[in-house]
């Protein structure tokens, strides 16, 4: 595994850095993805590749679009149009379900654990190809008891793992919010994804849980499994990310390694303002109220 | 005041056929409200579409009576079908919407002049109960008291509908219960938390909304059909919106998502309706009434106990939301 591991890191090193640029094993590729919300934008992808077998950060401001690529990707919304694949299969007009099923399965950023329902049933709930999930069969339990236990022993290894054991019991309505992530990450894997999708795991996170968080989400890469993740902390993006994806207004505007895309200045500038290293109290006033004017004047123009 | 009378009042309905008509439909609300979150508000759509199917089948159509069982059992599996092609997809309150309008729509048609040579017009359908009746093994009624004191009384007739109907029940709760345990029946129960969650892990929702919308509405058809035979006709003014809402009251006495939640809020509802009921209606009959007249004279005193309910479900929600079965500590998880 390891082998593979640097073998995939390695061809990364010699990718472009361009936006788009074409991966020697891409796991989702997709091209001219848009999504517009009225008047606005919120997506515009000309060419996105995932590749296999680590870790990809998808980082730009709020408002960039991350979340709504997200749900394209996975099915939650529709394209107004482009076209998307996940190892090779053609996924337009496939339902959220059915994505899932073919092993690409996504968190959310606001978690989604089912509140009235135990830490162990929430994990049960993941299994894919339940017998009992069928509505002739479930009602006779010899038929699906077997299948049940095994996924039950698999469940709790998954919670062993990710230290919630103790909490087997509990309604996940009674979990930390940290806890609820971990959960969340915890039933994904339930589903034996190839591509897990993390909408930004660390929001809402104390400290003192980041750091096992990360290691999980190592632990996944390390497994063999493709990650995605959207994230605003930098800390976490450097830390982990083998590849990073930078969106800035619905388009993808930079692409590199992480030491390479924080130096990219396209990323400084979308991410932190082209002024930002400008002290303030030192920017001329009346310059900015030009600027401003002009602004205004080609608004008016153009009505 | 003769509390016997009271007594034998409120527990002859709190056991009779009424209750139990009740206690079927909120088996149904309970699949769908209580386990699968459908706010489903049209459960008399169901009763009155499954109950016309057997009286039409029967007296207008002229066929065998188990086939009229069939239609209307069929008719509840095609109504839901049709709510639920629309509806499912969408956020919950459009099948509120859709289910109230549709079960006044189908009481409207049932009860409408010009449908009168099929449907019997406003005075419904009779005829089509003998197939039922002549099952009855009961050569007399039933009544149990100490002296003159009452405590339950049931005509023949009605102690054979309690027989067949308590008996429906208990299959009823057998079959949501055996469900409901299921890896089937922890999805629904999933979905009404959180749907998109249960998306992202690879069910198909809309599927089991359809199942479970399907299966609590056979539930409500055979409330339906159970509540033509034991009065011996198909009235459509009995299928008003009223019927569905005294059905979620029952199910939220008992507790919503608990497999005997409906049954026991259905008699509990109808031992305290019936009880106050009598109750007033005692206090304030006779020469020397205990309630004198200038307080409440006999008719007012009727509508006291509809009074006295809704004041009991507002105190019900505020000391003990869950329900008689309910979980305190899931209540507790959604004031978070």
């Amino acid at each position: 595994m390891a082998v593979e591991l640097n073998a995939a890191r390695s061809a990364l090193a010699s990718i472009s850095k361009e936006p788009g640029s074409k991966k020697p094993d891409a796991i989702v590729v997709g091209s001219n993805i848009t999504r517009t919300f009225g008047g606005l934008k919120a997506v515009d992808v000309e060419h996105i590749e995932i590749p296999r077998g680590v870790i990809t950060a998808l980082i730009g401001p709020n408002g960039a679009g991350k979340t709504t690529l997200f749900n394209l990707l996975t099915g939650f919304d529709e394209p107004d149009e482009g076209d998307w694949a996940f190892n090779g299969k053609k996924l337009s007009n496939v339902p959220a379900y059915k994505v899932a099923r073919l092993g690409m399965v996504r968190t959310f950023q606001l978690t989604k654990v089912l509140s009235k329902l135990t830490v162990i049933e929430n994990m049960r709930l993941g299994a894919t190809g339940q017998r009992g999930e069928r509505f002739f069969s479930a009602a006779f339990k010899s038929l699906w008891s077997s299948q049940e236990d095994a996924n039950t022993v698999r469940a709790d290894e998954l919670l062993g793992r990710f230290k919630l054991d103790a909490k087997r019991e509990d309604f996940a309505g009674s979990l930390s919010g940290g806890q609820r992530k971990l959960l969340e990450m915890a039933r994904a894997l339930m589903v034996d994804p190839e591509l897990i999708m993390l909408d930004e795991p660390m929001a809402g996170v104390n400290p003192a849980l980041k750091q096992s968080l990360l290691e999980h989400v190592k632990s996944l890469r390390d497994e063999g499994r493709t990650v995605l993740f959207v994230e605003h902390d930098m800390d976490m993006v450097r830390d982990i990310s083998d590849w990073v994806i930078v969106m800035a207004q619905g388009q993808i505007v930079a692409e590199g390694t992480p030491q390479s895309v924080m130096a990219d200045q396209r990323v400084i500038d979308a991410y932190l303002g082209a002024h930002h290293d400008t002290d303030i109290t030192e920017i001329d006033l009346q310059d900015l109220e030009a600027e401003a004017d002009a602004e205004l004047d080609a608004e008016k123009d153009k009505a | 005041m003769d509390f016997g009378t009271i007594l034998d009042a409120a527990l002859s309905s709190a056991l009779g056929p009424q209750a139990i008509v009740f206690a079927l439909a909120a088996i149904g609300l309970n699949v769908h409200f209580g386990y699968t979150g459908l706010l489903n508000f049209g459960q008399a759509g169901f009763m009155s579409i499954a109950a016309f199917g057997l009286a039409v089948t029967v007296v207008t159509w002229d066929l065998p009576f188990l086939v009229g069982i069939l239609v209307g059992m069929v008719g509840a599996v095609l109504l839901a079908l049709v709510l639920g092609v629309p509806t499912l997809r969408l956020r919950a309150d459009y099948l509120a919407i859709v289910t109230i309008a549709t079960s006044e729509i189908l009481r409207l048609v049932f009860g409408a002049v010009e449908f009168k040579d099929t449907f019997g017009g406003s005075n419904g359908l009779t005829g089509f109960v003998r197939p039922y009746q002549n099952l009855n093994p009961y050569s007399d009624g039933f009544s149990l008291h100490i002296g003159s004191f009452g405590i339950v009384s049931f005509s023949k007739n009605d102690l054979w509908s309690i027989t067949v109907g308590w008996l429906l029940v208990a299959l009823s709760c057998l079959v949501v219960w055996a469900l409901m345990r299921s890896p089937w029946g922890r999805v629904l129960k999933s979905i009404r938390e959180d749907e998109d969650a249960v998306r992202s892990l690879g069910k198909n929702v809309f599927a089991y909304k359809m199942q479970a919308l399907v299966l609590g509405g056979v539930f409500g058809g055979i409330a339906g059909i159970f509540h033509i035979l034991k009065q011996g006709s198909a009235v459509p003014t009995d299928f008003n919106t009223t019927f569905t809402f005294y059905a979620y009251a029952a199910l939220l006495i008992g507790g919503a998502a608990r497999v005997l939640g409906p049954v026991v809020g259905s008699i509990i509802f109808w031992f305290l309706i019936s009880g106050i009921g009598s109750f007033f209606s005692e206090a304030t009959g006779g020469s020397d009434p205990v309630i004198p007249d200038w307080i409440m004279t006999q008719t007012q005193s009727s509508l006291v106990r509809l009074i006295l309910l809704g004041l009991g479900l507002m105190l019900l929600m505020i000391f003990r939301p869950q329900g008689i079965f309910g979980d305190r500590r899931e209540i507790a998880i959604d004031g978070r």
